[in-house]
């Protein structure tokens, strides 16, 4: 069924197909009309679900992390100063290997305080071993979510949901609304490998020292370093997974493309932009109007950033002559994450073969500032002709 | 993935002696039982066991005498305060690094 409804609301219902059985989330602009969805829908019957209503970020993912260790599906959502807020949440949910979702509803992060949409925060927690995954409209949002908590379940690893403030989360859209039925065949009820029981008591997360132990049943058990080996293993082979599920969705509800990345008009493409989220489909109307000058360009979406994949990117970016990295954060000091870890996969897979692109890096739209379609298409179309600038160029800025 | 499988991927303990870790290492002061004041010893009776109710490590023993493993014992001392008869006295470990010298 199509629908007409905005990205957080795209979201929420995601939650609902999904059944998550526990919700605890603290507002915060622009993710907060997903927490009210979510709300009405367990005030209403709707979604047999506990809402929990903390008093911060952080209490909201430690909810979700008892929960998720007693066996719940659980879901969070925040956005920019409230997801820094959670941080140390984040770490633990993943070295804890919950299969929990959150939705990232991105914003940039004070100070200055600021509302409006950029990506500082969801990249400021690439290191902090959960998926992470960028949408770039409604219906990415929605399907992502419920493959999210397939993959999450499948590699015990926890997904981030990353869709741009306002840009998605406030806007209306038509969408196709999948069947719970459909969903539910897609997504089996939740099976924790492990969950916290009162008749065989345990402790979860326990202090580990720097090497590995003797347990009571007298097996050796894993040392710290042993476990977050683990986790990066997991993380690096749940690329495959991520393979599967898209498989498995487009199998019941027809849609789905490359899991990792979303080539625009890129086959013939000599130059190609690159970003997440919204921006990339903004691209496409760029890379039109410059195939209508002679500009042989395309457009790439990464979908996934963590775990990166890299291998995809490489293939894709393989023999073009130049790479067009349009970034919504910054690694401060140095240059955007996503050009770092592009230029990175780049050498690891084509240094030598004489076909490594010359790459750019452009910063825009930091803060909510408009990034105008015209602005973005001289952008591409100066950078196509020659290399810009050895620094990240600041789209937009009025310095 | 299975059970066992998932213990693996995180830091998962049990209730029992050590399960911690070699924490035997971090003791300081050593509990030395006096077998004459120890009321389940001196009665041969499964009486009292107060210090093997009370240890937060589990290395004490339900037995006649009541055992410490000291693989695994902090040396927290809580077996001494409790013990109604004060029949352990913590002792400090360099006393026994010397005796191992000689």
């Amino acid at each position: 069924m199509h629908i007409i409804e905005n990205g957080n609301a795209a979201a929420a219902l995601g939650v609902k197909l999904c059944r998550a059985s526990v919700i605890a989330a603290y507002p915060i602009t622009p993710q907060t009309p997903l927490t009210e969805k979510l709300s009405e829908y367990v005030e209403s019957g709707e979604m047999k679900a506990e809402y929990i209503p903390v008093e911060s970020e952080h209490s909201a993912l430690a909810v979700c992390i008892a929960a998720s260790s007693a066996g719940a599906r659980t879901f969070t959502a925040t956005s920019a100063n409230g997801l820094l807020y959670m941080h140390e949440q984040v770490q633990w949910a993943s070295g804890a290997r919950l299969p929990m979702v959150m939705c990232v509803v991105n914003r940039a992060v004070g100070a200055p305080w600021n509302v409006w949409n950029d990506q500082q925060d969801s990249i400021s927690q690439r290191d902090t071993g959960w998926i992470q995954i960028y949408c770039a409209d409604h219906q990415q949002i929605i399907d992502t979510v419920i493959k999210a908590y397939w993959l999450a379940e499948q590699v015990s690893i926890p997904v981030m949901v990353c869709y741009d403030g306002y840009i998605l989360s406030h806007t209306f859209m038509p969408f196709d609304l999948p069947d719970q039925e459909q969903v539910d065949s897609f997504l089996p009820p939740f099976q924790p490998d492990y969950f916290l029981n009162p008749q065989d008591p345990a402790n979860l997360n326990t202090v580990t020292l720097p090497d590995v132990r003797m347990d009571v049943r007298g097996e050796l058990a894993h040392g710290y370093m042993e476990i977050r080996c683990l986790l990066q293993e997991d993380l690096r082979k749940a690329l495959q997974t991520a393979a599967e599920a898209e498989k498995r969705f487009a199998g019941i509800f027809n849609r789905g493309a490359d899991p990792y990345i979303e080539p625009y008009r890129c086959d013939d493409a000599e130059h190609v932009a690159v970003g997440l989220g919204s921006i990339t489909y903004q691209m496409r109307v760029c890379v039109d109007q410059l195939r209508t000058e002679g500009i042989k360009i395309g457009v790439m979406g990464v979908r996934y950033y963590r775990p990166f994949p890299d291998e995809a990117i490489a293939a894709a970016l393989k023999g073009k002559k130049g790479v067009i990295v349009v970034e919504k954060a910054l690694s401060y000091g140095y240059e955007g994450a996503l050009m770092s870890d592009l230029k990175s996969a780049l050498y690891e897979h084509l240094a030598g073969t004489g076909s490594l692109p010359v790459v750019q890096n452009f910063i825009a739209g930091i803060g909510g500032r408009e990034i105008r379609t015209d602005d973005l298409t001289q952008t591409l179309r100066a950078a196509a002709k020659g290399r810009v600038s050895k620094e990240p160029v600041w789209i937009g800025l009025r310095l | 993935m299975g059970t066992r499988n998932y213990r693996r991927k995180t830091s998962h303990s049990e209730h029992g002696a050590g399960d911690g870790g070699r924490t035997g290492s971090w003791r300081v002061e050593r509990p030395v039982l006096d077998r004459n004041l120890c009321i389940p010893c001196k009665r041969n009776k499964e009486a009292c066991f107060i210090c093997w109710l009370f240890c937060p490590d589990v290395v004490i023993s339900r037995t006649i005498p009541p055992t410490i493993n000291l693989e695994y014992c902090k040396g927290c001392g809580i077996c001494a305060e409790e013990c109604p008869t004060k029949a352990i006295t913590m002792v400090d470990e360099a006393k026994f690094a010397e005796e191992d010298k000689e």
